[in-house]
């Protein structure tokens, strides 16, 4: 890494890399060489905080029992690759369950969350509409108190939503600042563009549909990412709200193997015969709840910014 | 914000009153236009696809936010939910007792424990936390290579988006007692350790656990303050004489004080939200002395204890305290001219 942004490169043939520097003002002095070593191992060492202990799961995720056993537990240096802790979790009781109940949760919880934000932000989007300055404040105020852990709990009991994966999306589908945040967007889309559609005797719908949402992409990738992550990443509503232990998520069952080093339900003559290591099966598990957000997340990096910051605070 | 009764544009106006049916209904309408004024029945005619699609959200939210605060009556009650078939019903059968169980709670050491635990992991957090997204925010802005950034950046805000499972996961490979770190010591001839379970740091880990969640995330906020300063301005210090590190403390660093103070301002004003998800997490390994926090205070005898009336009680003065630091947060950020979570 200290070697990429040494020296700048002169490069001016052609189109310049991204990884070389644009051109530095006149202005400016250049930079010092420790400056630019010190710099480089900073960087170098956040990366590293970072990347190391997840090197760490994902590689003796993918050992074998022998070489674990002869590392002494976590693996740093990879000898050869091995599938068959992934292998033994997908064929095996509540582990194989559990990744398949977070992604059925995560996806429809996500569609219903988007659906109503995005609604809700466009309802809300058109200053001067009827009940507008009402129907905000009414969400507004929401952001100064919570409801509060109990009487929470006791109405999603008392609607007989426990036991049910409804319990799991109903209670968080809404979240005010993401409406916030898409309504900020919304309002910035050109009103002539939406005064002309409506002229040509588009309705809210149609608009909504065929001009708002296309404008948006960006903003609806990083709100639908920021869904998706809470409903991937919950584990609180399901130990409360389930007692069913075969239809807790992921986040659930790494507690019961990683956290409190429990043995998986069903896999437990593999382990005890020497076939498997039960550490292969815990890092396996926390790369099953990691991937899919490292994968998803560095694609809706570019957007973060805009989403993050249209309006986020603006009321 | 233009006044809620002139039409949302022109053209919609033009559009709503051919909609119209005939009638005295147009005719008011047309002569409400020029006064500024359109009929209710008018506006709703012309609004009511608007208000229909705030529906769902709003009915999710009275139903999830606005009716649970109501229930927070219990904590006036005896609340016994097995007194009737519905939780509900049960709180209309179950005994006041006025405010016995707040008397109960400023009489229970361990709550007073919870509260000192609170703060010490607010200020805690506010020190050694707090700076950590300046610094990085200046370093990668320094990085003037588009792809190094890119690259830095997309690791720095990865961990962001790990649950709190899976960072105390981490964190225990690393730190626990079956952690490289003492697996490494014991393979030496030392004797190995365990951090993760130690009440003595427990405060520095929970803060360290943060630091690599959130620290990276937490940069977005001062890039962006950062970009929008001026090139010009740099270029004036250069040209004055000042060099990188003074043109840092008397450009770059006066372009973020706004921000930076915004951030502690509602940062205050969420001094008794300290990581419950995170603390209750490791409750079980650290024990309730050194984690115990006002939150998993109010879990711990609400949801393990099921003394709903007194942890409900407990949830409502940290609701109140809450209320008030937020309230008290924003009139100090408009004191300092910023905007807080609400306008002035």
């Amino acid at each position: 890494m200290t070697a990429v942004i040494d020296k700048p490169a002169a490069d001016f043939s052609g189109k310049p890399s991204r990884w070389a520097a644009p051109p530095r003002p006149a202005w400016e002095e250049e930079p010092s060489r420790a400056g630019l070593a010190g710099k480089g191992l900073a960087l170098t060492l956040a990366a590293l905080a970072i990347l190391f202990p997840l090197w760490i799961v994902i590689v003796t995720s993918l050992q074998s029992r022998k070489t674990i056993d002869a590392a002494g537990g976590l693996v740093v240096i990879p000898r050869g690759i091995t599938f068959v802790a992934y292998k033994e979790l997908l064929t095996g009781g509540q582990v194989q369950r559990a990744p398949m109940v977070s992604l059925g949760v995560t996806l429809v919880g996500t569609l219903f969350s988007m659906a109503v934000s995005v609604l809700c932000a466009y309802g809300l989007s058109r200053i001067g509409s009827l009940g507008h300055r009402w129907l905000l404040m009414l969400l507004l105020a929401t952001m100064f108190f919570g409801a509060g852990l109990i009487p929470t709990y006791l109405l999603v009991q008392a609607l007989g939503l426990t036991d049910t994966y409804l319990a799991l999306i109903l209670p968080s589908a809404v979240s005010v600042f993401n409406i916030l945040v898409l309504r900020s967007f919304f309002m910035g889309i050109s009103p002539e563009l939406i005064d002309s559609a409506r002229i040509d005797g588009a309705g809210d719908w149609r608009i909504l549909w065929t001009i708002v949402m296309p404008l948006s992409r960006a903003v609806l990738a990083v709100i639908s990412l920021f869904y998706a992550v809470g409903y991937w990443s919950a584990w609180f509503n399901a130990s409360i709200y389930l007692t069913d232990q075969d239809m807790m998520p992921l986040q659930n069952v790494m507690i019961q193997l990683v956290q409190k080093q429990e043995r998986p339900v069903g896999l437990a003559t593999q382990i005890n015969t020497g076939q498997l290591s039960p550490l292969a099966i815990q890092m396996a598990v926390m790369v099953m709840a990691l991937l899919p957000v490292a994968i998803l997340s560095p694609f809706v990096q570019r957007h973060f910014k805009k989403g993050m910051l249209t309006g986020a605070v603006k009321g | 914000m233009s006044h809620s009764t002139v039409p949302r544009s022109r053209a919609e106006a033009k559009t709503t009153d051919q909609q119209t049916a005939p009638g005295p209904a147009k005719k008011r309408a047309a002569s409400g236009r020029r006064t500024g004024k359109i009929s209710f029945r008018l506006r709703f005619r012309r609004d009511r696809t608007l208000i229909l699609m705030t529906l769902p959200a709003i009915a999710l939210i009275l139903v999830f936010t606005y009716i649970p605060v109501l229930g927070n009556v219990v904590a006036f009650q005896d609340y016994d939910p097995y007194l009737s078939d519905n939780g509900f019903v049960a709180m209309f059968e179950s005994p006041w007792v006025g405010f016995e169980n707040f008397q109960r709670i400023f009489e229970d050491s361990a709550f007073w424990h919870a509260v000192q635990n609170t703060f010490v992991l607010f200020f805690l957090q506010l020190v050694l936390y707090f700076p950590i997204p300046i610094l990085l925010a200046l370093l990668i802005n320094s990085v003037v290579r588009p792809r190094v950034r890119a690259v830095a950046q997309a690791i720095m805000y990865l961990p962001h988006f790990f649950s709190w499972v899976l960072v105390v996961t981490v964190f225990q490979q690393i730190f626990g007692g079956a952690g490289i770190i003492a697996q490494t010591l014991r393979q030496h001839g030392h004797k190995g350790i365990d951090l993760m379970t130690d009440p003595g740091i427990f405060k520095f880990l929970v803060t360290a656990e943060g630091v690599w969640k959130d620290a990276g995330w937490g940069i977005i906020v001062f890039l962006a303050a950062l970009s929008s300063v001026s090139n010009d301005l740099y270029e004036a210090a250069a040209m004055d004489g000042a060099g990188r590190w003074r043109r840092m403390w008397h450009v770059t660093l006066p372009a973020l004080r706004p921000v930076i103070a915004l951030l502690l301002v509602l940062r205050v004003g969420d001094a008794l939200t300290v990581g419950f998800e995170q603390l209750l997490l490791q409750r079980d390994s650290v024990g309730p002395g050194a984690s115990e926090v006002l939150d998993t205070y109010v879990w711990w005898n609400g949801i393990r204890n099921q003394d709903f009336g007194y942890a409900a009680a407990a949830g409502l003065i940290k609701g109140i305290v809450g209320l008030g630091l937020v309230l008290t947060a924003n009139k100090v950020a408009h004191l300092m001219g910023e905007q807080g979570v609400y306008k002035k």
